[in-house]
């Protein structure tokens, strides 16, 4: 570059030319992307953690506040600013008192991966409700898992133990850990049933490491 | 952790297939596939920009877009446009021969929106380095199969009765809903055997 | 496949052959992937013509505005910074201001970037003609892509779920074509608009040659996907 003469710069805009138009063009981006970043963060935080409160109170009956937990050093413990998505949320009622846990989990479904939350209540060892929150089960079968009214029920108070049980409908024997299948959609039913006890599995026994001392009432 | 990965790589490859699920690629998909040969070619490159584009989508995620997260979206386009010309110098010094069978369509695939698709729903999902791979390796072999298995069906197209209106877009655009209709079979291949 | 002469370049004339006669998704085939993959519902059409259109529209004004100063060398990445900065700006606006549609859309409306429909405007009309030409062309050619979005999401609700906008139409006794909704709908549906335009077109392109005195329209060659 250095050892072409000058005698072409009429023709072409010079190197450094093109760099500053490309230095200016980021410059000016990069000015309007932060302001609207720093704009929309709070709002779009909001919405989040409004999302996330509203499926916290609809899985576990009486939530009215939550803190979130993360799994460290043999223990569940709050989890700070720097974790990202923590998989368990602590739900308390309105005087401050823990009312049960909130498990975020997911695994693959008939059509991709299912994403779902569960309401658990550690003393008794029951769920106590679900909704899913992202899935692309095919509209009108597989979608029954979060529209079907008769299917969701069923997580309102359902046994984990030994674990959760798919059954046909009308051919269980009535114990407390089943749950009906939908008809037309059993693929989705058991990959729904699949994700609780696999999450379940990994999460019951460490629900009893949380230090009461430690984790309160926002 | 192994069987997570086979799904990631079946889902990409046959049930989410980038193509005839998600509609990524159209473009080279309806272009360039007029012929069995040329589809493979481009989709071999593709599958090799695609292992780049995840491991550079991997790096910008991990080391830099924690501080920034507003410059995903152009650092993304900036990173996948550059590297694909400097794999293209490369090859070309390189091997000329695969630069000779790759060359041409590594330009025509920076454009191509599976690329950048697949580096922000790697991102979506939160895949790792690993994870990532196979998805960026299950994701462009599903789309050579769309696009040869395209191919092979406008070769026979050619041949048969169509009336004249119907030719050109419109009839590749019905072969291709069949097509996306049989992939749809794919389906519960894994929560099946739950 | 334009019969007709070049028209002069006035607002109107510019502002019309995006809406119609060179209609971004029907004519030149071009953005199918948005198309296609948010046409489900009439509502994410609609979102999705909304963030084209701003970022269109944003980016001709900007390029036209900046033709002069923009060296040729640099031009694309030039416009791709632009183009990236507006899609950005509606993906954090969006997400702000409509968190339920933005689920929805996911990903794809940051993959306005690489709708080539864009970056085509820019480098084929913004980049040489004066604000108000470009203005014109932006608008109409957006426009064109919204109402193309807005059909086919129309249909593909109305078949595959019995309603619009997610009101339903036929009450409960109607079973939906719930494929319509699925990736093959989009397919098979798109290539049914798209062939009744051409028998539109091409009826008219007939009978004006048979005003015009000429026995017998040639037949129409295939248009070839871009």
């Amino acid at each position: 570059m250095s050892e072409a003469p000058n005698t072409q710069e009429p023709k072409e805009p010079s190197g450094a030319r093109l760099a500053l138009t490309l230095a200016f063009a980021g410059l000016i981006s990069g000015v309007a992307l932060v302001f609207t970043y720093e704009l929309t963060k709070p709002v779009i935080a909001r919405n989040r953690e409004a999302a996330l409160r509203a499926a916290v109170g609809r899985v576990v009956p009486g939530a009215k506040s939550m803190r979130k937990l993360v799994w460290r050093d043999g223990a569940l413990q709050p989890a700070s600013a720097a974790d990202k998505d923590a998989a368990v949320l602590i739900a308390f009622d309105a005087r401050g008192a823990a009312v049960g846990f909130a498990i975020v989990t997911e695994g693959p479904g008939f059509q991709d991966t299912i994403r779902l939350i569960y309401g658990f209540d550690a003393s008794t060892n029951t769920i106590t409700g679900m909704e899913v929150l992202e899935s692309r089960e095919t509209p009108g079968l597989g979608d029954k898992i979060y529209k079907d009214p008769d299917f969701v029920k069923q997580f309102k108070k359902l046994s984990v133990q030994p674990s959760v049980k798919l059954v046909k409908k009308g051919k269980g024997s009535g114990t407390a850990n089943e749950v009906d299948a939908i008809t037309g959609a059993t693929i989705s039913s058991k990959a729904v049933i699949k994700i609780i006890n696999t999450a379940d599995k990994t999460w019951r026994s460490r629900l009893g490491t949380v230090d009461r001392n430690k984790v309160r009432a926002p | 952790m192994d069987k997570s990965l086979v799904w990631i790589f079946f889902s990409a490859l046959l049930i989410n297939n980038f193509t005839l699920s998600y509609f990524l690629g159209l473009c080279p998909f309806f272009g360039v596939s007029g012929r069995i040969a040329t589809a493979l070619r481009l989709g071999l490159a593709t599958i090799f920009v695609m292992v780049i584009t995840s491991l550079c989508a991997w790096l910008l995620n991990t080391f830099v877009l924690p501080y920034a997260p507003y410059l995903r979206l152009i650092s993304f386009i900036v990173v996948i446009a550059s590297t694909v010309q400097f794999v293209e110098m490369a090859i070309k010094k390189l091997s000329p021969g695969l630069f000779r069978a790759l060359g041409i369509f590594l330009p025509l695939i920076t454009t191509n929106c599976a690329i950048l698709g697949l580096a922000l729903f790697q991102t979506s999902k939160g895949y790792g380095l690993l994870a990532g791979l196979v998805y960026a390796v299950g994701a462009g072999a599903g789309f050579t199969l769309a696009l040869v298995l395209m191919a092979g069906l406008r070769e026979e197209a050619e041949l048969a009765k169509v009336p004249a209106i119907i030719r050109g877009t419109a009839l590749n655009l019905i072969i291709a809903g069949l097509l996306s209709l049989a992939f749809m079979g794919f389906a519960g291949l894994f929560s099946s055997s739950a | 496949m334009s019969a007709l002469g070049k028209d002069p370049a006035t607002f109107y004339n510019e502002f019309v052959k995006g809406i119609w006669k060179e209609n971004p998704i029907f004519v030149q085939v071009l953005g199918m992937c948005p198309m296609l993959a948010v046409t489900n519902s009439a509502i994410n059409a609609v979102a999705m013509g909304g963030a084209t259109f701003f970022v269109l529209v944003g980016s001709s004004l900007l390029v036209s505005l900046l033709r002069k100063a923009i060296p040729k060398q640099v031009r694309i990445t030039t416009y791709i910074i632009i183009i990236a900065t507006f899609v950005t700006v509606a993906d954090f606006t969006l997400q702000a201001l409509a968190p339920a549609v933005h689920k929805e859309l996911g990903a794809f409306i940051a993959l306005i970037v690489v709708n080539c429909l864009i970056l085509g405007r820019q480098e084929a009309f913004a980049s040489k003609a004066p604000l108000r030409l470009a203005l014109a062309d932006a608008v109409g050619m957006a426009g064109g892509f919204a109402l193309a979005l807005l059909s086919l999401g129309s249909v593909r609700e109305v078949l595959g779920s019995g309603s619009l906008f997610g009101f339903s139409l036929f009450g409960p006794r109607f079973e939906p074509w719930v494929v319509m909704i699925l990736p093959p709908g989009g397919f098979i549906m798109l290539g049914l608009l798209l062939l009744v335009f051409g028998w539109a077109k091409e009826r008219r392109a007939r009978r004006a040659a048979v005003e015009l005195g000429e026995a017998g329209a040639g037949g129409p060659a295939g248009r070839g996907g871009r």
